[in-house]
């Protein structure tokens, strides 16, 4: 501020008001600028307004939003999963309709019984719906309701027909976890992100969340001529919509079919996973649930049964199911003692069927006499293991079963994904309170207590044994293709974690769980398949210490989890299988052994079965 | 200690004026949101909730004697910037732009109550800093921080017709309070050879495309040509004496958008005609030259100032709506004041003309 005299600086009340000259200038000024605006008028309104007037008499132009199509989804074969249907939809201008009720109840009388149009979140007077967008009110619906619509037009003003594309399953349930499903945009999902419009439809679970940016496309407009009643008669300009890309999964339809009607009604998880690039080659969850009821508009009482459902359908118990991976984490233990040389492979323990240990009794689940790492592994004696995770310590444990890729979420790119829980001292203090205690470790080094993992974790865990140490990090998607075809990206596989356990200790605990199937002393037998040497681990999770068990009499909360996990073929692993059994009524080695036994089978004669196909290895897909 | 000039020298006429547009735009509102059915449309309840809140602010504005809000105005300018500075941390999505802030069933725009706090600090500032041979551009540094404050934040929102209407008040008022015309003029110079940075730097690709689809409506005719061209139609049908009240086709079949908003005009123009549409710019015209008398007879610089900022507040945007309407300048997003639908800016106005009342009624109390 530059200086001036004091007394040429007037302030406070001496201040006199605005200059009159000032004040008449921006008067005179403000009256000219609305004058002017006043001689527009004049032109607009008297010498154009004939013209004007007969434009907006014949004014037939509007301008329309037309929605992009949803890109496919394609198994690693090129087959279809999912891809769209034309679906006749009722659309509803709620400002032309003058009674609502009367008008649902006239239509509704051409819908088969019971199916009513969904007026919930359709009120007529939302603020936030702009009263001139069309609202859905049924999907895809039957002839004699099109017919009412489309011949009696003057007694259903506001009421139109639309052809849209709609989500279609031609394998209805299969894999319905992995690509989820759509449904109507929410109101948050509208003030999240952006390029979304009220009514479209978006991914809500699965491939189809994850992948939804890619999937959507890009919505166009037209400029519509239409009638006095609003119906279109052509369209003047058009941008046109362009069309999602497509995804090609890494999903084999044939293996994932299979897959599926192994694991059957038995509520439980099956994953199938590429040892070398963590692709999914099938993922099956049960129960399922089938998307088709999303594309088409899921009702309230559909909805209330799902969600109602003990058995929560919705979930996907591979990727979201935490459950203590008990003896096939020995695999892990195994490792870590052997990388911190507190044992060696050949070192024995003698197994009395007990150990006590910090004052408490810790229980093996059979007396197992003198074993060696191998051996301890094949029968899965706890003992043995007790032994070892005394000398290993929890943290050592700990930071092992980390660099084998749990207690984080993979990143697979499936919502919701559960990252299990791996329990040390800080995480003891943190989450619980209070020390940790040397008991904890004895139930930690066998896969109970605290440690929680997903079956999905688990496969890759056992991946990580049969490829040399290394965690891919599974995942869903192959290549993205566009309209034409084009491959417009190519999903590489990544890694999660370098386990760095040396090939030599490797190849022990490879040969300890070839033993569990191959030998007829191992926990797994039931998992052996003709031709192919396989190598697993057998698990029994106890849901609640001392009271839990398999029998069916016990509640089926309170039963244990049965677990296996495998690879094969042990000479040159190319893929890794686990299954996990929630509340089954055997453990591991007896309920799910079989099934992964089963899916390795399919597999392989799936592999033969495509070598004497002529032409396959040639073909753009990927066949395994 | 009631004092009899409380009531003649209130400002009837004034308060007159609001009430004519406020009834204005709640018929507007009534007619663009009308459906046919009996109910009324829940925006025409809202708007009349606003006219009473709006009231209200009015009345607090005019009862507490406008010297009392000159000690207040660096606290109230603090409380609007702080308000602004919540928009983006709690503020919700419309548009592209986290403008708004819901309070309960009602969502404010914080960066129209900032012209209220703005005008106070201004005032205030020309108010004790009075030279006697009029104010060069080096005395206009504090104040052109004070404005500088809101406007980079509305920029941020991003809200750049706000940003401007900050920058016109700013304007007027400095022109009202005596900036020497020389400096005026290196002003305008200024001014004038910033306007292409603006353009490079500052404006977004959408709001360019409304500059440019304004000055080639066909060019754009899916996007903001289209609005130009429907409003257009909508005002020229209006022809002498309009189609009636509630006979608006334009709104009624769609073919204009927002029309309780930003269009309001266009189907005013479209139902009252040539006529009607006057007589509203008859009104504004009327209402801005109550409020300068109101500038030139206040008894300090401060009320003459708030009489001066408050015509701003009605003038500026009330030129960009309605030329927009007409075709006479791009689509910008602006209310017009006291009519349209929305309850910020109505208030904004209201108690700017509480404050102006304020000051005409105490001119000679001293």
């Amino acid at each position: 501020m530059p200086m001036r005299d004091p007394a040429d600086v007037l302030g406070g009340k001496n201040a006199p008001p605005s200059d009159g000259a000032r004040l008449s200038i921006l008067g005179i000024l403000m009256c000219c600028v609305l004058a002017s605006l006043s001689f527009r008028l004049w032109y607009l309104q008297l010498e154009e307004g004939h013209s004007f007037r007969a434009r907006s008499e014949r004014n037939r132009l509007r301008l329309q939003h037309v929605p992009a199509v949803r890109g496919n989804l394609y198994d690693r074969m090129g087959r279809v999963l999912v891809n769209n249907l034309p679906s006749f939809d009722v659309v509803f201008r709620l400002k032309d309709i003058p009674d609502l009720e009367q008008t649902v109840l006239e239509l509704a009388s051409y819908l088969p019984d019971g199916q009513l149009l969904s007026t919930g979140g359709m009120l007529p007077h939302d603020p936030r719906r702009p009263a001139h967008s069309g609202v859905v009110a049924a999907r895809d619906v039957d002839w004699p309701l099109i017919l009412a619509v489309e011949s009696r037009q003057h007694d259903f003003p506001g009421v139109s027909i639309e052809t849209r594309s709609r989500r279609y399953y031609p394998m209805q349930n299969l894999a319905a976890h992995i690509l989820g499903y759509v449904g109507e945009v929410s109101p948050r999902e509208l003030e999240q992100a952006s390029g979304y419009r009220r009514g479209d439809m978006v991914g809500k679970f699965g491939v189809e969340k994850t992948w939804d940016a890619a999937l959507r496309g890009q919505s166009g407009t037209q400029q519509l001529e239409v009638d006095a009643s609003g119906r279109r008669l052509r369209i003047l300009e058009e941008v046109p919509a362009q069309m999602g890309q497509s995804l090609i999964l890494t999903i084999d339809m044939d293996l994932q079919q299979q897959v599926e009607k192994i694991l059957g009604e038995k509520p439980g998880a099956i994953a199938v996973l590429d040892v070398n690039s963590g692709e999914i080659l099938a993922l099956a969850s049960t129960p399922s649930f089938d998307p088709g009821i999303f594309a088409r508009g899921i009702t309230t009482e559909e909805w209330r049964i799902l969600h109602d459902d003990p058995l929560h359908p919705l979930t996907n118990r591979a990727t979201q199911g935490q459950y203590p991976p008990a003896s096939t984490f020995k695999i892990i233990s195994a490792a870590a003692a052997l990388e911190e040389g507190v044992v060696t492979p050949d070192m024995r323990f003698y197994c009395p069927g007990r150990l006590r240990v910090a004052g408490r009794t810790f229980h093996c689940w059979r007396q197992h006499g003198s074993v060696d790492l191998r051996r301890a592994l094949a029968v899965s004696c706890d003992v043995y293991f007790y032994q070892l995770g005394r000398r290993l310590g929890i943290q050592h444990l700990a930071d092992y079963a980390r660099r084998f890729g749990l207690g984080q979420p993979l990143g697979i790119g499936l919502a919701h994904e559960a990252g299990g829980v791996i329990p040390d001292p800080a995480w003891k203090q943190k989450r619980i309170g209070g020390p940790w205690y040397p008991g904890e470790t004895i139930s930690a080094v066998i896969g109970q207590g605290y440690a929680t993992a997903t079956p999905l974790q688990m496969a890759a865990v056992t991946a990580a044994v049969a490829n040399g140490g290394t965690v891919y990090r599974p995942h869903i998607v192959k290549q993205l293709i566009d309209a034409r075809g084009d491959v417009v990206k190519n999903v590489v596989p990544e890694v999660v974690s370098q386990t760095g356990i040396s090939p030599e200790h490797l190849q022990v605990i490879t040969e300890g769980m070839t033993d569990v199937v191959h030998k007829d002393y191992g926990t797994g037998k039931r998992a052996r398949v003709q031709q192919v040497r396989v190598a697993g681990k057998t698990g029994t999770a106890q849901v609640i210490s001392g009271r839990g068990g398999r029998s069916k009499q016990i509640a089926r909360r309170f039963r244990d989890h049965a677990w296996f996990v495998a690879f094969a073929p042990v000479e040159a692993p190319k893929v890794a299988v686990v299954c996990l059994l929630e509340h089954s009524a055997h453990g591991g080695g007896r309920a799910a052994a079989p099934l992964v036994g089963e899916v390795l089978h399919t597999y392989f004669s799936l592999v033969r079965q495509r070598g004497r196909t002529p032409g396959v290895r040639q073909a753009a897909y990927h066949p395994f | 200690m009631f004092d009899r000039r409380l009531i003649t020298h209130f400002e009837w006429l004034l308060l007159l004026l609001t009430l004519l547009l406020l009834g204005v735009g709640v018929l507007g509102v009534y007619s663009a949101t009308y459906t046919g059915s009996p109910r009324l449309n829940p925006r025409v309840v809202r708007q009349l909730m606003w006219v009473g809140i709006g009231c209200l602010g009015m009345g607090v504005a005019f009862a507490v004697d406008y010297r009392r809000f000159e000690k207040w105005a660096y606290p109230l300018y603090i409380c609007s910037l702080f308000l602004l500075i919540l928009v983006p941390l709690i503020g919700s999505f419309g548009g592209g732009a986290r403008r708004w802030i819901a309070i309960g069933p009602f969502a404010i725009q914080p960066a129209e109550f900032a012209k209220i706090g703005l005008i106070l600090v201004l005032a205030r500032f020309f108010h004790r800093y009075a030279p006697t041979e009029g104010y060069g551009l080096p005395d206009l540094f504090i104040p052109t921080v004070l404005v500088l404050v809101p406007t980079s934040l509305v920029i941020l929102q991003p809200n750049l017709g706000m940003a401007v209407s900050f920058g016109l008040l700013f304007v007027s008022l400095i022109f009202a309070a005596g900036l020497r015309w020389g400096s005026l003029l290196l002003l305008g110079v200024g001014g004038g050879s910033g306007l292409p940075f603006l353009w490079y730097y500052v404006m977004k690709p959408y709001q360019k495309q409304r500059v440019l689809s304004f000055l080639k409506p066909d060019s754009d005719p899916l996007g903001t040509g289209y609005h130009m061209i429907q409003s257009k139609i909508s005002v020229g049908s209006g022809m002498v004496w309009g189609k009636g009240f509630l006979q608006s086709t334009q709104s009624r079949l769609d073919f204009l958008p927002e029309t309780h908003t930003d269009f309001v005009f266009a189907v005013f123009a479209e139902e009252w005609g040539f006529v009607g549409a006057t007589a509203l710019l008859v009104l504004y015209a009327l209402l801005l030259v109550r409020l300068l008398v109101i500038a030139w007879r206040a008894r300090d610089r401060f009320g003459s100032l708030l009489a001066v900022g408050c015509a701003a507040l009605v003038f500026w945007p009330a030129l960009f709506n309605i030329g927009m309407n007409i075709g006479l300048l791009p689509v910008v997003g602006t209310p017009l004041p006291l009519v349209s639908y929305g309850g910020s800016s109505l208030l904004t106005v209201m108690i700017a003309i509480g404050l102006a009342l304020n000051v005409s009624t105490r001119r000679a109390i001293f």
